[in-house]
């Protein structure tokens, strides 16, 4: 293996970069910032993938073992527990370790020439770096008490990032939104570390894993015994983790902040709510995954449900959104959403965990053709300035390479072979064959459906009506289609969109560490294909060419489209439980009692001495005369008292 | 020098003591009420003297306080007098009654 050394370089270079560009960045680094972000990025990346070979390739031996390379006890509360900071190695740590970095790098490349001339440059690659290391952290954890103060950090750049442009009212109120939602969630996360560590006696991950998972582990069995509210201490902690998982990967119900989101510059998009943060939620599931799949199957339907749910309704919203940025985030949502449900139709070991290793796989997919389309999307609002689809249109002349590489990512996500998304959906449904028909359904349409709103974003932008932007493109303030900077980017990804797909990835990742034979059987193949088929060719009689048919079907359609223009009324659901019953029913009686019985007690305490007082100051009449009196009195007084006791 | 028992000496100095604390109670005159002080201070320079002359004929100590009081009670009258002028520049007044804004 490496030296140690050559591992912690992988995170504490962004860390440095971020220490150097947040201190000294605006005042002297402003022109050099981007420079010195991706180079030290480039060195974590080319670090990373050194790891990942000598993990993976230079391996012996049948068992991907865990290797802890490096461990300090930060916080020892006692023999046992302790807090620890350390790096750990694992397949999918070092998997994640290579979409970070690498997506991570080609955002830095891309964000040379999207956010050149900005105002705060070296500031936004401060944050950028501040992210890369928080979600390097964040993976490489050993302890689940790590991987929560890595968690929070992750969220507190997402937050600074998506308030980057904090002159504009939205961008604050939606990284507020952001922030607050995934805080909320991130409340479950706590309480379920709290339980599972109380139960277990032992933040440590391995340590913990071992003992809820040994059937015959005594820890495990106080876990299960004590129950609260009909479910047992284990299916709460796991069921909150998970909670917390879902705001982080914005799981219906807790993905309103992902939409939002979108007001962040658009690499930013790109890089964390497309392609890392979003799957913290996804990772953490699978961290834990033999404690869900061993010990408490019913925490994991539950997380099969919610990913199922979450993938379908936002595959439908996503049809109905003008926004490019939008439609993106909601099929975003729909693909952690995959991930998740093929991580619940999962069990550990063996033929079983093909939904873990499918679930992995679409991760590694997905970073590289969703960080594409929203690179590819940055570029077009970069040349259009204008985030709505009816400001587009026929780009595909004065664009050939955004064109080209948006195409490849499009093919990619709606699963057509040879493109990455058709293999890992390809295992990610046949997995769900395996283990649940109905999931499989849902995940059927759902391809559909993306394959269908994805090419209605292409058309959208790329053909439908004819390029009358011919006029803008020349006037000085158009960029054309971008610097090289950002164009390199777009072809490396793209090469990732393709190819990534042909990686053996049961070789690498598994439930168990064994490796894991991924059964290909043309078969199943062709139903997936044919609906994501079907999908392309709706949109493509839809809009590629500019008519009326969309409008009728809209009309058609009518309160069913509504109600997904308008994302099914979940904000307006969040907002009526927060603003009329929170607020109403729990805010103002607070605030009716913090003023008149908390307040009162305080006033009626003050008033009384104010009684009190007005009673005696007249003694205090500030005329010389009557103070001598009382002199005259005290020393009579004493006068009085001396001679009784001298006697 | 012998006809003036001490007890007479004594019962003057009273009387004039507490003429001087009536005077200080009752005149709102802020020039009487210094005069008042300086009848106390006076009835206590005749104690100390009748006492010294009576019972320590040989020593000289309550001659000496009597001095020291004669000499602060003058430095006592100069800064009053001082305090009572500024008192009277600014309210036109040097009646007692009206020095009172440290009320309440």
């Amino acid at each position: 293996m490496n030296l140690p050394m050559n591992l912690l370089l992988i995170p504490l270079l962004p860390f440095a970069t971020f220490l150097l560009l947040g201190i000294f960045g605006r005042k002297y680094l402003s022109p050099v910032a981007g420079i010195i972000g991706t180079t030290s990025l480039l060195v974590s990346a080319i670090l990373s993938l050194q790891a990942a070979y000598s993990y993976f390739i230079q391996h012996t031996g049948e068992v991907y073992t865990s290797i802890v390379a490096w461990k300090m006890t930060w916080l020892p509360f006692s023999q046992d527990v302790s807090i620890d900071i350390g790096f750990m190695l694992d397949p999918i740590s070092v998997m994640m370790l290579v979409v970070v970095t690498v997506v991570s790098l080609m955002v830095h490349l891309y964000s040379l020439g999207y956010m050149k001339g900005e105002d705060r440059f070296a500031t936004y690659y401060a944050f950028l770096s501040l992210f890369t290391f928080s979600m390097l952290g964040l993976v490489v954890s050993v302890n689940i008490f790590q991987i929560y103060m890595f968690w929070e950090l992750v969220g507190v750049s997402s937050f600074l990032l998506i308030g980057f442009y904090f002159d504009k009212p939205s961008a604050v109120a939606a990284s507020k939104k952001a922030f607050i939602v995934t805080r909320f969630a991130d409340l479950g996360f706590l309480i379920g570390i709290l339980i599972l560590s109380y139960h277990a006696h032992t933040l440590d991950f391995p340590t913990l894993i071992q003992r809820l998972t040994a059937s015959d582990s005594t820890y495990l069995t106080s876990a299960i015994g004590s129950s609260f509210l009909g479910f047992s201490a284990l299916t709460w902690g796991l069921v909150l983790v998970f909670m917390g998982g879902a705001g982080k990967s914005a799981i219906f119900p807790l993905h309103i902040w992902l939409p939002d989101a979108m007001e962040g510059p658009t690499p930013v998009s790109a890089l964390i709510h497309a392609a890392t943060m979003v799957v913290a939620g996804v990772f953490l599931v699978a961290r834990l995954f033999p404690i869900y799949a061993i010990s408490c199957p019913g925490a994991l339907e539950l997380v099969m449900w919610t990913g199922a749910i979450s993938a379908m309704f936002a595959a439908i919203i996503a049809c109905t959104q003008t926004d490019i940025k939008r439609v993106l985030a909601y099929s975003t949502m729909s693909q952690i959403g995959y991930m998740m449900f093929a991580l619940g139709v999962a069990g550990y070991g063996g033929e079983n965990g093909l939904g873990f290793t499918a679930s992995m796989f679409h991760l590694f997919t997905h970073a590289f053709f969703k960080a594409l389309l929203f690179l590819g999307a940055g570029a077009v609002i970069h040349m259009i300035h204008s985030n709505e689809m009816k400001d587009m249109g026929g780009l595909r002349k004065s664009m050939p390479i955004t064109h080209i590489t948006f195409l490849i990512a499009c093919l990619a996500i709606a699963g057509i072979p040879p493109f990455a998304g058709f293999f890992s959906k390809e295992e990610i449904l046949s997995a769900a064959w395996n283990a649940n028909k109905a999931i499989y359904y849902i995940a059927l349409i759902t391809a559909g459906i993306t394959a269908f709103y994805m090419f209605r974003l292409y058309y959208n932008i790329f053909w439908s009506k004819e390029a009358k932007h011919d006029s803008h493109i020349h006037d000085e303030h158009s960029h054309g289609e971008g610097t090289l900077t950002m164009k390199i980017p777009l072809l490396i990804l793209s090469i990732g969109a393709i190819g990534a797909g042909f990686i053996p990835f049961g070789n690498f990742v598994s439930s168990d560490g064994h490796h894991l034979h991924l059964p290909f059987e043309i078969a199943n193949a062709i139903m997936p294909i044919g609906v994501a088929i079907a999908g392309i060719l709706m949109a493509t009689a839809l809009y590629k060419k500019e008519n009326d048919k969309s409008d009728k079907i809209v009309a058609a359609l009518g309160g069913i489209y509504k109600g997904a223009y308008h994302k099914f009324y979940i904000d307006e659901i969040y907002l009526f439980v927060t603003k009329k019953i929170l607020f109403n029913l729990i805010g103002r009686p607070a605030a009716w009692i913090d003023k008149n019985i908390v307040d009162g007690a305080m006033n009626g305490i003050a008033s009384l001495v104010m009684w009190k007082a007005n009673l005696i100051k007249s003694i205090q009449s500030g005329k010389v005369q009557d103070y001598a009196l009382y002199f005259y009195i005290g020393v009579f007084g004493l006068a009085i008292l001396a001679i009784y006791l001298v006697k | 020098m012998s006809g003036v028992p001490l007890t007479h000496i004594i019962i003057v100095s009273s009387l004039l003591f507490f003429i001087g604390a009536y005077g200080f109670l009752t005149r709102r005159n802020l020039i009487a009420m210094l005069m008042s002080v300086e009848l106390m201070l006076n009835s206590v320079n005749i104690n100390f003297i009748a006492f010294n002359k009576y019972l320590f004929p040989d020593n000289l100590d309550g001659l000496v306080y009597t001095i020291f009081i004669i000499a602060i009670a003058a430095a006592e009258a100069a800064v009053a007098i001082a305090i009572i002028i500024n008192l009277f520049r600014n309210t036109r007044s040097i009646d007692a009654e009206d020095a009172d804004q440290l009320k309440n």
